[in-house]
């Protein structure tokens, strides 16, 4: 199964409490998130200003932020390559990209066998 | 002292700026350690003034304090702390990814959680590591962690995430990641400030109704999260022996003696000891080992006469915004400074000239700002309730983001909603909504954000959007709050403060985290000055002469321009005593 990783712009705090609107691309993702997880989908999520040096020890997201900025984040990689910016992912583009079954679909053995 | 008596192994005091905590601790060092016990002090004012307190250099490492036997000392600067601890998580990635990203990790790690926590920190092994306290009898700290600090370390859910797995969802607590020890390490102090055999925590108060509100909050807090038997210190005040000498003096005593009368319950029920204010500067030992004497009944005649002194009055000032015709004037400053008169003061004067004024103010017991509604045609004012606009914000982030949320994590995010910053953001969100009549009339607000909120704000961009919403503009010429802030045609803030030293250094750091947002302050008030009133009793000469030292550093180091308030005898509510703070030319201060 591939990895995905996401890198998340520098948050105060991720619930995105300090805004004045309740980012709600970042609520569902943290759901989809989740449920990901749940489906034995390997994802991580690196914050910009919690693990900086995740950002910088990675050559496609430094040299992603040093052309695009951080103001284009998020960024996500499968398998270290870049697929997608700027938006976070819904859930079947997750279940594509890990080459999981998508979320309508029952799996056979709880994700395992199959995948 | 009460609150001296069997002293448990650590003492702890806890109030707001400026109430003497770092004096009060001093003393109960000094006096603990004449008695033959082993003392450390540890003390983490910023004014850091420990170490001139016995003239000695201290720092950042135990030093003996050679004056008195048996008495060390430590310094810990929270600044530093923090700032070490962005150098953990940036210094790595220094020169590996571009500058203007380093910028945004550094403000998310710049806000007053980070600096708090930080400075627990520091201190979090003295409470928990034998091998470090075996030598002491008794550890005095200035300083102790918020409710809000404690319950944050108390949660699993914030722990969970990232500091063992060093990821995950973060919040408050996201700067630990950056932080040294282990999440057993901060349990154990926490526990160890929840035991009353070991902990004693000591609420310090001025004798001021809006002073001792707040301890009572902070009470109420510390209690409600299992730390309990608390001992409280009224601190500063006035001796009725005063009141007989000068009108005054008279005043301030009726004031505070009523304020003490009207404590609140949770705090009259609480061993407590009072302090007078003291005719003598709290600095060198012999001052300091008389902090806890009784007054004496005779003051000595005053040794010489005050240094002449003209404050420049607020009357400058107002001439001053009134030429602009309209524009956004945001008084700035720690709780119980007086920012909501001062704003009321200046809204009522540029009404009685003519000028359109909206006054808004957050203060909870705004009645002063009630009996204006109405009074004058030009001038409307509105009420913002920080406590509802905050409940409100909470409920809309728990009903959209608590869902999908487990136990931990909901519990995580609630307390998230109960840091200071929320109910900072709540209410300048509720404020925005009439920043934009700012080009039309003057819009005087008791309250502003600070720059770290402005800066993060800005960097979601909630507020373009926010505003852009309700000021209904097209994107071609949307300008956001934090824009209209920077504009100094547009806003003036003035930072108010009191003339002691830590409300004067937290005023000066107010102004340099406002700069950090690209907003000059425009000007400073000095409140409730003694150098500026007249008076003829001793104490409070005294207290005058020391104010006059930090006017100075105001005028000279800090302010662009100022202007000094004296104290009162009355407070001023009505219209008519409100106007007379702006528009007379206070009394020459030496007659």
């Amino acid at each position: 199964m591939k990895g995905i990783q996401v890198f998340d712009p520098a948050l105060c705090c991720s619930s995105g409490v300090c805004g004045t609107d309740v980012d709600q691309a970042l609520v569902n993702f943290a759901a989809d998130v989740d449920w990901a997880k749940q489906n034995g989908i390997i994802i991580e999520r690196f914050n910009l200003a919690k693990e900086p040096l995740s950002f910088a020890e990675n050559p496609v997201v430094k040299a992603f932020l040093a052309d695009a900025g951080h103001e284009a984040l998020p960024l996500i990689l499968v398998d270290g390559k870049l697929i997608l910016a700027g938006r976070y992912p819904n859930r079947s583009e997750l279940a594509r990209w890990a080459g999981h079954i998508p979320p309508e679909e029952k799996s056979c053995c709880s994700g395992k066998c199959c995948g | 002292m009460k609150f001296l008596e069997h002293p448990p192994r650590f003492l702890l005091f806890t109030g707001k700026g400026g109430v003497g905590k770092t004096s009060i601790a001093c003393a109960t060092a000094i006096t603990l350690a004449n008695s033959g016990l082993r003392v450390l002090l540890v003390s983490t004012d910023p004014a850091s003034n420990v170490g001139q307190v016995f003239g000695i250099t201290i720092g950042n490492r135990v030093t003996p304090v050679t004056a008195v036997t048996n008495l060390y000392a430590l310094e810990i600067d929270p600044q530093a702390a923090a700032a070490e601890y962005r150098e953990r998580i940036i210094g790595p990635v220094r020169g590996l990814l571009p500058e203007s990203v380093l910028h945004t990790i550094e403000e998310q790690l710049s806000g007053a959680c980070t600096t708090e926590i930080a400075a627990f920190d520091e201190f979090t092994s003295l409470l928990t590591d034998p091998a470090l306290s075996v030598d002491y009898d008794h550890i005095v700290f200035d300083t102790a962690p918020t409710g809000h600090t404690i319950r944050m370390l108390q949660l699993p859910g914030a722990w969970s995430g990232f500091l063992e797995a060093a990821k995950g969802d973060a919040s408050c607590l996201g700067p630990l990641a950056g932080l040294a020890k282990q999440r057993t390490q901060y349990k154990e102090a926490v526990n160890a400030l929840a035991d009353h055999l070991r902990t004693r925590m000591v609420l310090v108060s001025r004798p001021q109704q809006a002073a001792l509100s707040e301890v009572a909050r902070t009470c109420e807090e510390l209690s409600a999260i299992g730390i309990s038997q608390h001992y409280l210190v009224l601190n500063g005040i006035l001796p009725e022996g005063e009141a007989a000498k000068d009108e005054l003096a008279r005043a301030i005593v009726m004031r505070e003696q009523s304020a003490l009368s009207a404590m609140p319950e949770s705090l009259k029920a609480l061993p407590t000891d009072q302090i007078a204010l003291k005719p003598f500067n709290l600095v060198g030992l012999d001052a300091l080992s008389a902090l806890f004497n009784e007054p004496q009944a005779q003051l000595p005649a005053l040794s010489k006469e005050p240094a002449t002194f003209t404050a420049p009055p607020l009357s400058r000032l107002v001439d001053e915004i009134a030429a602009d015709g309209h524009g956004l004037i945001m008084f700035m400053g720690k709780g119980g400074v007086g920012k909501t008169t001062l704003a009321a003061a200046l809204a009522v004067e540029l009404a009685h000239r003519g000028l359109p004024v909206h006054l808004s103010t957050s203060d909870p017991a705004a009645h002063l700002i009630e009996t204006l509604s109405g009074r004058q045609e030009n001038l409307t004012v509105s009420r913002i309730d920080p406590e509802a606009e905050t409940e409100r914000y909470r409920q809309e982030v728990v009903d959209s983001k608590g869902k999908g949320l487990d136990s931990e994590g909901l519990a995580l995010l609630e307390e998230d909603l109960r840091s200071p910053c929320t109910e900072e953001i709540a209410v300048f969100k509720a404020f925005s909504r009439i920043i934009g009549d700012a080009d039309r009339k003057f819009v005087v607000m008791d309250t502003a954000p600070t720059g770290h909120t402005l800066l993060l704000l800005d960097a979601t961009g909630a507020y373009h959007r926010e505003f852009t919403r309700q000021s209904g503009s097209s994107e071609e010429q949307k300008i956001t709050p934090m824009m209209q802030l920077q504009n100094r045609k547009q806003t003036k803030v003035l930072i108010v403060t009191l003339a002691e030293t830590t409300p004067v250094l937290e005023a000066a750091n107010l102004q340099e985290d406002l700069r950090r947002a690209s907003i000059e302050p425009w000007a400073w008030i000095i409140n409730n000055s003694v150098a500026a009133a007249v008076t003829h009793s001793t104490l409070l000469r005294e207290r005058a002469e020391n104010e006059l030292v930090e006017i100075k550093s105001v005028a000279h180091h800090y302010a662009a321009r100022y202007a000094v308030v004296p104290l009162l005898k009355e407070e001023p509510v009505g219209e008519q005593r409100l106007r007379a703070l702006t528009c007379s030319v206070p009394p020459p201060v030496a007659e």
